[in-house]
């Protein structure tokens, strides 16, 4: 064996190590670098408890409420398998919609969760405004052709 | 065999061939990033059409996902040429490595900057502390690290080698990187553009965001291959033909 070649194996097998080393503190770490934690998981009682943490999910359409006050907005978050209602006071971002992904800071009260800061969080997909509404009438059609012939 | 081809890397690998090589070589990629920024920002600005949910702030995006994947592929090279460097002990490959880092944290400034102000105008925040801003954050203290290492010790060839080790190790930042994602939980939305599926993105503003990709990589060869000519200049000044070069003609380094 060659001198460099011994240097290049030492170098890819000290990689090799390395890379398995951080997997596993990455894997260790896997639940403090999620950034926020789901419905389900918050009502399995694996979020921390009287602590505030970051809630995520997508927003029920049709559930935002705004109160009498103006500023504050009461709407559901769910992960299309349980639901938990949050109330916020404050200025919502652009992107916040129904429908629309959200990443809320805050803790739980009395069954509701009690935001402090609300985040937009916005998909992958960009197109042009007139490929969105194509797509939204094509949807229509294939649900109202589902209805018809049942 | 040993082919032709190998024998031209073999020549280009010394300094002294690399040196002009690289002076003809760098109009070109001037040329060519001038080209390509022109058409790309034009693209950017005119030809590529308003986003459906997030309006015109989208079109940050010509420039944010471009220096983003460049602050990674530079890292990436910059590697490659530090295992190069430490295998065969080729000087050539110490200096490209440490030519490539100040544009590699260029972009990666960049990436974050815009970042920073796409952010706030759509998610609500001007940073948020996920695995991938977290990770493209560490990416800029590495190049920092990178280049504080080599300007910290002054024997040449022991800061390349101290270096190109520190260039190694970062490496495994980079599929974290790439992959935080789909990894964790993360404020900053999946990728729109993979090589394994479909794109979710007009084809038009994929197309912008490839010339944008083009022209900051004809600029960072064409940045980095200046940068080079010096660092040769830098470490071969003992050797007789960098003497003899500016002995002949003390502007040589200008014009060639």
């Amino acid at each position: 064996m060659k001198t460099r070649h011994k240097r290049m194996a030492l170098i890819l097998v000290g990689l090799a190590g390395l890379a398995a080393a951080a997997g596993l503190v990455l894997n260790a770490l896997n639940s403090n670098l999620a950034l926020y934690i789901s419905p389900s998981d918050v009502l399995a009682g694996n979020a921390p408890k009287d602590q505030t943490f970051r809630l995520g999910g997508v927003v029920v359409e049709g559930s935002m409420e705004r109160q009498d006050d103006g500023l504050t907005v009461h709407f559901n978050v769910t992960d299309n398998h349980k639901t938990i209602p949050v109330a916020f006071t404050g200025i919502l971002p652009d992107l916040f919609q129904e429908g629309q992904g959200v990443v809320a800071q805050g803790r739980m009260s009395d069954g509701m969760f009690k935001a402090t800061e609300v985040l937009a969080k916005h998909d992958e997909n960009y197109m042009p405004p007139q490929v969105a509404d194509m797509l939204e009438k094509g949807e229509q059609a294939k649900q109202s052709a589902a209805g018809a012939t049942p | 065999m040993v082919s032709e081809n190998a024998i031209a890397w073999y020549h280009f690998s010394s300094p002294k061939n690399f040196y002009p090589l690289a002076g003809r070589l760098i109009p070109w990629f001037w040329g060519l990033a001038v080209i390509l920024l022109v058409v790309g920002l034009y693209m950017s600005f005119f030809v590529a059409p308003t986003d459906y949910k997030q309006g015109e702030s989208y079109r940050i995006i010509f420039v944010h996902v471009p220096a983003a994947w460049m602050s990674m592929f530079i890292y990436l090279v910059m590697a490659a040429y530090a295992i190069i460097g430490l295998t065969w002990k080729l000087r050539m490959a110490e200096m490209m490595a440490s030519a490539l880092a100040p544009t590699g944290a260029m972009f990666t400034f960049l990436a974050l900057w815009t970042g920073a102000f796409w952010g706030k105008p759509t998610w609500g925040a001007y940073w948020v502390w996920d695995a991938r801003l977290t990770s493209e954050l560490i990416l800029l203290f590495l190049y920092i690290g990178y280049m504080s290492l080599q300007s910290a010790i002054d024997d040449p060839r022991r800061a390349a080698r101290a270096s190109a080790l520190l260039a190694i190790v970062g490496v495994i930042n980079l599929p974290v990187i790439y992959w935080s994602v789909k990894w964790w939980n993360t404020l900053h939305q999946g990728a729109s553009v993979s090589p394994t599926m479909a794109p979710k993105m007009a084809s038009i503003m994929i197309t912008t965001m490839l010339v944008m990709t083009f022209a900051f990589w004809m600029y960072t060869i064409a940045v980095v291959l200046m940068r080079a000519r010096r660092v040769i200049l830098e470490r071969e000044r003992q050797t007789s033909w960098v003497m003899e070069m500016v002995n002949a003609d003390p502007q040589a380094e200008m014009k060639k």
